[in-house]
């Protein structure tokens, strides 16, 4: 056990790509925490989708030692947080269990949408701030200018901002030094009843549930009797330790530390984030203030493209939600699409990790349906119904009015993309709420429906912007607006999966891209086929698909019906990644690309 | 079984020899074709016969109906190796009296001298690849004769041999269908009785493929010209006395190539050279045999026994059966199908696709029509799925 005075607790917080995992990098390989040998980059972006992304999804935790320059020996725990605006959960939670936070800002680029978005969630949560300007070894590094706007945008004191290069390690020893003199050391007391914060907790195939704790009080030992305060369980303490970043077992945790603990608990669902976990016997009676759950945003059917699939597909299903609590998901059945689940997501990045984990993790090839928000439905009778599903939109004669979703969204810009912005923006009905210049960068603050933001507005948005602009956005409320359901029909027969709400005015313009994109997406068939949008029996937007005209092999090599065969088998399994809607097939990915506009 | 066992009876019987060099290879071919400077054609010729002894050893008693020396370019072959390979031929199996012996020839001056060679070796039928009738085209088709050589060196061919086809290949680069029609049109002035007219393929691992995935190889067909032209060689064709009786064959009625006949009505076939194919029914079963590649491991391997055999199931044999039936014109025997594979073409989907006009049946036979057999392979994967 360490004494309060020699910890510090922080996190690594920034924008997107701005070199928080790598960062941590140096970190550990500076105190010496992991052998050069073992090192590699963004070691702790263990999943095999964060190193193919290069992206940072899940939060992790280090232990590391280091003795500073005044000869004392220190442990410090870092927590590397995710940059993406789905993942902002993590952030804020992370930030619960410690004292500072190190602000990594690339001085290449300056201040971002997240790094606002986090320094707000620092200070929210009493941080000591350090400024680090990342990537000083790059030529378009500016420290002065990116300083300057630190202090303009954020307004806090950006003097000592540390310069360093994560990638060479300059400036490293720096950050150190700057952790130890500038952060706070935690506060606790040893002899006090346990009170321990419950950060995180996920499942191990080997070890069951492990939660990541932080000690506030008292002292948690192997063989105690623990007692989560939400709801009374108590478990067995059948291992302690801490992360280095590999898994190391020590004897107790005493106040200021974080590490895991392991209590044979089954399921990552009899946890809670954010809950007080005490000693069964003399415990506190005190609850920590607890976090907020994190909400699913965004909702859409899973299917598997085989129907004999679907219970690999709930084992699957059931397996990556024992690891994250912030994905939901229900059974669902189709007329055209089988069994299979309604799934709710953070945002479209969540969707797009969990789908590509059940397809390449379970080998289960998906059909994704179009993803959906929440809409609020007020019944004549006074009811309200929440739609998660436009396939399941009730009779409108029942219906009075109906309420979507709304984000405040911040948006910092080069100012010569702001006008690309507010295009984007009032094309997505937003509302400006402000507008405001830092040197050469604006940033706007609309309101804007979660509808209209969810698919593909990040994508459009960097694409406007060359990649210049950043985004954060958090939930505001529900707004009554005129919405409709739009079915979209192929060869005359409507594909549920497809169903979208859309606002009244601007179903024309979206039906007509949708049905434009589809007409793309599906190849085509020996006959003609008729794609239409629709509302209401309506149609408001046709496209007609001509028929396949050329598809023969004009060559056989000699005798070789081998790889005819072959390759017609293999056409077929391509066929196979398709779902039959009446005579017509579908492709997997058709469903979410429909979605995606161009302008 | 026994049933069975004589299915490849309603083929015939076939032997085909694969020459696997040329004099430089073409940009758009992705057949087994090599370049080589140094070629011991009596090497070659023992690896031949020995080959042929081993498959004959497994079909004693057999009639053969057709030899085939394909390429690469047979013309290379000295007349001597030719005439080697089909005394072998000869004396191992029997040929039957109207036995076809067809060796594909490349249209330059080498090979135009060698013509009466060939014939005397045994040689009735010559299969020429003239390509296009424009030396611009031939050019970047890669070809290293001209129109005016390749004309001669078919006249010399047809003073030597009876039977005596070319081969063009069409949907070139900047080709109109006009273009085309006008080109076919001359073509069919020179034919005598049978055509095989290709649509240019762009085959990955070839030249062309990389070129066309790079974002070269510009101004091919579109889809809809293609189709256009596809329709057009078969109405021009037809109207000439040659009719399709594959996708890409044309002949006079009874002017056929018998040898293509056996892979496509589903016969045995005995593949010898590097990266042979075969189909051969042995004590009842069918098997697929394949031969190394590489000329060099192919030569290697033929003194110890060169193909590798494997059996066919009754499901794989169907669809063999189907995909290579359905290309002629004739199509398949519906019964024969349903003794293969021991169940019926799935009526539903026979039925969606008589609807659709792309097939129809004679009750005995199903076969693509007109409006179908440009879309063959989006047939074919229908019928086959499951
Ligand atoms: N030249 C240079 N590149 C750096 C530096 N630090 C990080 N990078 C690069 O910047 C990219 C992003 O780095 P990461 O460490 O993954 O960034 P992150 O902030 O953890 O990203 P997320 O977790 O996705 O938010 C990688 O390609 C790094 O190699 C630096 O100091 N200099
Ligand atoms: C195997 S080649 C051998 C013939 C001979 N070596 C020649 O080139 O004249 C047989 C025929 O296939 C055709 N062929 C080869 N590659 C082709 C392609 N990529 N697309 C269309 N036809 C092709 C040509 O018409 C060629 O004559
Ligand atoms: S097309 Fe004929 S000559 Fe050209 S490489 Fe292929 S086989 Fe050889
Ligand atoms: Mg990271």
């Amino acid at each position: 056990m360490t004494d309060l005075a020699h910890i510090r607790n922080f996190s690594i917080v920034a924008h997107i790509d701005h070199g928080k995992s790598t960062l941590a990098d140096r970190l550990i390989q500076e105190t010496g925490t992991v052998q050069d040998r073992d090192m590699k980059e963004q070691l702790l972006d263990a999943m095999d989708i964060e190193r193919e992304r290069g992206i940072t999804i899940k939060a992790n935790t280090v232990r590391i030692d280091y003795t500073a320059d005044n000869g004392e020996a220190y442990v410090l725990n870092l927590i590397d947080t995710p940059g993406h605006v789905d993942f902002a959960y993590e952030v804020s939670r992370s930030m619960r269990a410690v004292e500072g936070s190190l602000l990594v800002v690339d001085s290449t680029q300056g201040v971002e949408a997240q790094t606002l978005a986090n320094v707000y969630q620092a200070i929210d949560a009493d941080h000591e701030i350090v400024p680090v300007l990342n990537k000083i070894d790059l030529p378009a590094s500016d420290c002065d200018r990116v300083a300057e706007q630190i202090e303009d945008v954020i307004g806090i004191d950006a003097s000592g901002a540390i310069r360093v290069s994560a990638k060479t390690g300059q400036g490293i020893h720096e950050t150190l030094e700057a952790i130890v003199e500038h952060l706070p050391a935690p506060q606790g007391d040893r002899d006090a009843p346990l009170k321990a914060m419950l950060v995180d907790s996920w499942y191990d195939s080997y070890l069951g549930v492990i939660v990541l704790v932080r000690i506030m009080d008292g002292v948690l030992k192997k063989g105690d009797r623990i007692k989560m305060l939400s709801n009374g369980s108590v478990h067995h303490v059948d291992r302690i330790g801490v992360f280095r970043p590999a898994m190391q077992v020590i004897d107790e945790l005493g106040p200021g530390e974080i590490g895991f603990l392991t209590a044979s608990i089954k399921q990552v669902r009899d946890t809670r984030v954010g809950d007080t976990i005490t000693h069964e016997k003399k415990g506190t009676t005190q609850a920590l203030p607890g976090f907020k759950p994190a909400q699913p945003v965004v909702f859409c059917g899973l299917f598997p493209v085989d129907s004999a699939e679907f219970e690999d597909l709930r084992d699957a299903i059931e397996k990556l939600a024992l690891n994250d609590a912030s994905f939901s998901y229900e059974m669902e059945t189709s007329a055209a699409l089988g069994f299979g689940f309604r799934c709710g997501f953070l945002g479209l990045l969540h969707l797009e990790v969990i789908r590509d984990r059940i397809e390449r993790e379970y080998d289960i090839d998906l059909i994704t349906t179009a993803p959906s928000v929440i809409y609020h439905i007020y019944m004549r009778d006074g009811s309200m119904i929440e739609l998660h599903n436009p396939a399941d939109m009730p009779d409108l004669t029942h219906v009075d009015h109906l309420e979507e979703p709304r984000i405040k969204a911040t948006i910092l810009v080069p100012d010569e993309y702001l006008g690309d912005v507010l295009k984007l923006c009032q094309d997505r009905r937003g509302i400006q709420m402000d507008l405001t210049y830092a040197g050469s960068r604006a940033m706007v603050v609309y309101d804007l429906p979660l509808n209209e933001v969810v698919f593909d507005f990040y994508d459009r948005l960097k694409s406007v912007t060359k990649g210049y602009a950043s985004f954060d956005y958090q939930m505001t409320g529900y707004r009554q607006d005129n919405l409709v359901k739009m079915q979209i029909l192929v060869n005359d027969e409507p594909v549920d999966a497809l169903s979208t709400m859309v606002h009244r005015d601007r179903a024309e313009t979206r039906g007509r891209a949708m049905v434009e994109k589809l007409k793309d997406l599906i190849p085509r068939h020996m006959f003609k086929i008729p794609i239409q949008a629709a509302i209401g029996g309506k149609v408001i937007a046709r496209e007609t698909l001509s028929a396949l005209r050329k598809d023969v092999t004009a060559k056989c090599y000699g005798g070789d019906a081998t790889r005819k065969r072959k390759l017609l088998e293999k056409q077929k399994a391509g066929k196979k990644k398709m779902r039959q809607f009446g005579k017509v097939d579908i492709p997997q990915e058709a469903f979410i690309s429909a979605l995606k506009m161009d302008g | 079984m026994a049933v069975l066992a004589e299915d490849w009876r309603d083929g015939g019987f076939g032997l085909y020899v694969h020459w696997p060099f040329c004099q430089a290879k073409c940009p758009y071919c992705d057949f087994n074709s090599h370049v080589s400077r140094e070629i011991d054609q009596n090497t070659w010729v023992r690896a031949y016969i020995l080959e042929i002894e081993r498959a004959a050893n497994q079909t004693p008693g057999r009639v053969l109906n057709s030899v085939f020396f394909g390429g690469g370019t047979p013309s290379l072959m000295h007349p001597d190796t030719v005439a080697a390979v089909i005394d072998a031929a000869k004396k191992h199996w029997q040929f039957a009296n109207d036995i076809e012996i067809t060796l594909e020839a490349n249209p330059g001056s080498v090979e135009a001298g060698k013509f009466t060679g060939f014939r005397d070796a045994g040689v009735n039928r010559v299969s020429m690849g003239i390509q296009a009738l424009n030396d611009v085209d031939l050019r970047r088709l890669g070809r290293i004769h001209s129109v005016s050589e390749a004309l001669d060196a078919f006249a010399i061919a047809r003073n030597c041999f009876d039977r005596v086809s070319f081969d063009l290949i069409y949907a070139r680069q900047n080709q109109t269908p006009g273009e085309w029609r006008a080109e076919l049109k001359q073509a069919l002035s020179y034919a005598i009785d049978h055509l095989s007219l290709y649509q240019l393929t762009i085959e990955d691992g070839t030249a062309f493929g990389d070129r066309y995935r790079a974002g070269g190889l510009r101004g091919l067909p579109v889809e809809d010209d293609a189709a256009q032209m596809y329709l057009d060689t078969q109405e021009i064709c037809a109207a000439h006395g040659l009719p399709a009786y594959e996708v890409s064959n044309h002949a006079m009625p009874g002017a056929e190539s018998r040898h293509n006949l056996i892979y496509w009505r589903y016969g045995d076939y005995v593949g010898i050279g590097p990266g042979a194919h075969g189909r051969v029914t042995l004590g009842g079963k069918r098997f697929a045999t394949e031969s190394p590649k590489a000329p060099n491991n192919w030569i290697a391997a033929a003194e110890t026994g060169a193909t590798r055999t494997t059996p066919l199931t009754i499901t794989e044999q169907a669809q063999e059966y189907l995909m290579m039936g359905m290309r002629l014109s004739e199509g398949l025997d519906i019964g024969r199908f349903c003794r293969l594979a021991g169940y019926a073409l799935p009526p539903q989907k026979v039925d969606y696709l008589l609807d659709l006009g792309m097939v129809d049946t004679t009750g005995t036979r199903l076969f693509a029509t007109e409006q179908g057999r440009p879309v063959l392979n989006a047939i074919i994967r229908e019928l086959l799925a499951d």
